[in-house]
């Protein structure tokens, strides 16, 4: 009995302790934090983020706006889909935003965000995404977190190697992922190597307006262009793309393009390709595409149609494309903040291969080649090789760098990061995360001047970290302080849609400019209504143009009458209000669209066909003061052939 | 007396231009969601905010309570104290120049009598424009006014109502105080006080005094 006793306790203290090193194995595998972190991370109330973090949608088509460390959410910008919220896409200005050669496209998946540049660092002037589906770049403000901009790549199918610019934002490029036949045409799907070529283009973005244009594309072999990013200092003037699918296949592509051992980093010298455009040896394509752009006076989208497009061959012309042999299907192609390294993640290995530029130089000018694709000379992997990450994780995707010698790549098969040794190749340390990370984040972690306090990990699953919302679950981003020698886990955050790729930069780069209303002096939108007394309503057939204005607490005119079925009535809002934070929203039953959101000092336009008599109310949807539910009125509909007589009033009602 | 003095004079006639270049009187209206504050600037011949919108603003907080709204054009004393001013001002050079103590003092108090007016005149509007309030008022609350302090701070509603002379309204303090010691010094200069020179406006009490009296 006295044994039992003993031998239950002694068990008893075992499992205590299983049970205690069980939750403390378990508590560090699920990152548990020491009690420091929670005031790393704490923002008081009323204080600001020292970042904005900018982070891709995914699938969403939108970009999110972060602040860090808090990893709290500020807004959610609509840029290739619909936003009924904000009205994008839905009230008449920014309709046009979303034209393309297709027409109206309301939907796409936005992957990467990348911010302008000016010397190889951040300004604050915009953010650049691209739209993966239907191949679109778009240039959002900063000032005023708008999609001011909108192109549509001719040649491509699933622009994903983009939207990375160079270091004064000369260039944003777009390589396609998908290889098409180029012109497009009807041809078999087998005829791929033969009919099937990748458009790397080239989008110049106007320094003052920051209006884009294509430039020129590059016509390439019928690879997969995944990723891409610009040489700094010294290998300023290239552009790196990766490239998987140098098989050249078709169908089942996870088994037929993971065959070859290397695929390519492809260099592009785009001051030599600026040469070869300067002596006309382009090719003017004639192709249909698109380009959207916000008309800041009018405060409306244009949207016009351009039809041809210049593109070189690199056949033609020699010292303008160079492959770098690079293993295992490429993810990130990163170049650290010097310029010298430019390092492939092979996404099926366990390794990251370094190029270095000086060395791919030498090799050029050695001719030192191993042959060539489509007359593009393959470099002799060994001369450019700088150096091999071994062992760092497994399926690396991409890498960043924190500035003082150290770069994070994220390793999405084995769901970590791993921060090595720019030089030596070792890796000094690694942090698990939750789960499977794409790519990762360091503020300007891509430029020449990274701030290298956080990194933020992008993951694709969530599986058991937040509170469980059915089936579909958050994706997540997790912040990381970097600050030190080893790695902390500071935060977990749920994300809008998919984050593959974030941007970040110091608030004060950013907080100065932006925009706090739109100036009523400066509106010349054609249907702007200037004062209260200039409300009006007019009728063009069968079209009726309400000038409608709102201010605290009422629209005016807020009554008409005369409507009648079979109108097209358009209601022109301008909001008269010019102070800071006063939106005015206007929502009419039955609209097939969504509400107006109009900012201080300007006008925006609500489409309404009204299919039925009746008397039918519309109001204000965001609540501006202590009358807003006040803020409302009628629209009077007649029947089509009836004689109701056109008017309108605010306030006293007329004289019947 | 001394050229000193009339320069003194001269520029306290002169500080009254100031009320061209600066508002005269400032009202600050704070609340939470107003964390920088509403302004209102008063000038001389104009009233405006610190912003483009300040007014429409602050008019668009009044009519809640049923105020009548703000619109400078509408206020005649922004037409004619300019006038006022510049008159005075113009007044004061000559009577520097002329350099006769008593036509400086009877300027001193004509001075005094415009800024009592003025003041009590401004006091007039405010208990208007708080008193005066329309029945049609979405909000009203029994026994409430919203005029705003003539000088210092109040708590009108989810306000506080700031009131202060600004730096226009400080050059008219100053120009008071620069006339004044003109008169002053001029006065003691008049009584042929030996070492007038020296005289600073720190000199002692007594040494003044006695200088008074022994001259008299």
């Amino acid at each position: 009995m006295k044994y039992l006793s003993s031998l239950l306790a002694t068990t008893g203290l075992v499992v205590f302790f299983f049970i205690l090193s069980g939750c403390n194995q378990s508590g560090q595998q699920s990152g548990a934090l020491s009690s420091d972190v929670a005031s790393q991370v704490y923002v008081p109330p009323g204080q600001y983020d020292e970042f904005y973090a900018i982070v891709s949608g995914g699938f969403s088509g939108q970009l999110s706006v972060y602040g860090l460390p808090s990893g709290r959410l500020f807004r959610v910008i609509p840029v290739f889909s619909v936003d009924p919220e904000k009205g994008y896409g839905f009230n008449e200005e920014t309709k046009p935003m979303l034209n393309t050669s297709h027409g109206f496209v309301p939907w796409d998946d936005a992957h990467h965000p990348e911010l302008s540049q000016t010397n190889g660092e951040t300004d604050g002037r915009w953010v650049f995404i691209n739209g993966n589906n239907t191949p679109r770049v778009a240039r959002v403000s900063l000032k005023t977190f708008e999609t001011e901009d909108i192109i549509e790549l001719p040649n491509s199918g699933g622009n994903h190697s983009s939207p990375f610019t160079t270091e004064n934002t000369e260039y944003v490029v777009a390589g396609t992922r998908f290889s098409v036949p180029i012109p497009q045409k009807d041809v078999e799907i087998a005829s791929y190597a033969e009919n099937f070529k990748g458009a790397l283009s080239f989008i110049k973005v106007d320094p003052e307006t920051g209006h884009m244009s294509i430039a020129f594309q590059v016509l390439m072999p019928g690879f997969d262009y995944d990723l891409a990013h610009a040489g700094k200092n010294n290998s300023h003037g290239w552009m790196f793309f990766t490239s998987y699918n140098t098989e050249e296949q078709n169908s089942l592509l996870e088994v037929n393009a993971s065959q070859n051992d290397k695929d390519f980093i492809a260099a592009i010298n785009w001051k030599k390709a600026e040469e070869y455009l300067a002596q006309g040896k382009f090719k003017e394509l004639p192709t249909s595409y698109v380009h959207n752009y916000w008309d800041e006076e009018k405060q409306m989208a244009v949207s016009e149609t351009i039809n041809s497009v210049k593109v070189l061959d690199p056949s033609e012309c020699p010292d303008m494309v160079y492959f770098l042999p690079t293993p295992k299907s490429p993810h990130g192609c990163d170049v650290d903040p010097t310029g010298e390294y430019i390092v492939g993640a092979g996404k099926l290995s366990t390794d990251l291969t370094v190029h270095s530029f000086t060395k791919m130089l030498k090799a050029i000018d050695e001719k030192n080649f191993d042959g060539d694709r489509y007359g593009i000379p393959v470099l002799n992997y060994d001369a450019t090789v700088a150096g091999v990450v071994k062992e760092g994780g497994l399926g690396p995707l991409h890498t960043e760098f924190d500035g003082k010698g150290y770069a994070y790549t994220s390793f999405f098969i084995s769901s970590e990061v791993t921060k090595w040794k720019i030089g030596t190749w070792e890796v000094v340390d690694r942090i698990p995360t939750y789960y499977s990370i794409g790519h990762l984040m360091i503020p300007g972690g891509d430029t020449k001047k990274p701030d290298g306090k956080y990194l933020v990990a992008l993951n694709k699953i969530t599986k058991d970290r937040f509170l469980p919302t059915g089936p579909e679950l958050c994706q997540s981003a997790q912040l990381i302080d970097i600050s030190g020698d080893k790695m902390k886990l500071l935060l977990d955050f749920p994300t809008v849609g998919e984050p593959h790729y974030a941007q970040g930069i110091a608030a004060s780069k950013v907080v100065p400019n932006s925009k706090q209303f739109y100036k009523l002096s400066e509106n010349k939108h054609p249907y702007m209504t200037p004062s209260e007394k200039d409300g009006r309503v007019e009728r063009k057939g069968n079209e009726v143009h309400v000038y409608m204005t709102c201010i605290r607490s009422h629209f005016a005119p807020d009554n008409i009458e005369g409507i009648k079925v079979g109108d097209k009535v358009y209601f022109h809002v301008t909001n008269l209000e010019q102070d800071f934070d006063v939106p005015h929203g206007f929502a009419v039953l039955g609209a097939q669209n969504a509400e107006l959101l109009i900012m201080p000092g300007q006008t925006e336009t609500l489409l309404w066909e009204p299919k039925n008599e009746g008397v039918i109310p519309f109001y204000c949807t965001d609540f501006c003061s202590a009358l807003h539910q006040e803020m409302q009125g009628y629209v009077r509909v007649s029947a089509r052939n009836a004689n109701t007589a056109l008017r309108w009033w605010t306030g006293a009602n007329p004289e019947m | 007396m001394k050229t000193f003095h009339k320069v003194l004079f001269i520029s306290a006639a002169l500080m009254l231009l100031a009320l061209f270049v600066f508002p005269m009187w400032r009202i600050t209206l704070v609340a939470p969601q107003y964390p920088h504050g509403v302004t209102m600037y008063i000038w001389i011949n104009k009233i405006n905010g610190s912003e483009p919108g300040t007014l429409q603003n602050i008019n668009i907080l009044n009519h809640y309570v049923g105020m009548k709204k703000i619109v400078p054009e509408s206020i005649p004393e922004l037409q004619y104290f300019p006038y006022v001013i510049m008159a005075m001002s113009f007044l004061g050079v000559v009577f520097g120049f002329i350099g006769k103590r008593s036509l400086w003092i009877f300027w001193f108090a004509l001075l005094a009598v415009l800024c009592i007016a003025g003041i009590y005149d401004f006091y007039l509007w405010e208990y208007d424009y708080g008193h005066n309030l329309s029945p049609d008022a979405p909000i009203k609350i029994p026994g409430m006014a919203y005029q705003p302090p003539l000088i210092g701070n109040k708590v009108l509603l989810n306000f506080l109502a700031k009131s202060w002379p600004w730096i226009g309204g400080w050059f008219v303090g100053l120009s008071f105080f620069l006339s004044g010691l003109a008169i002053w010094l001029s006065g003691k200069k008049s009584l042929k006080y030996e070492n007038a020179d020296s005289v600073k406006s720190d000199s002692s009490v007594s040494t003044g005094m006695h200088t008074f009296t022994t001259a008299n």
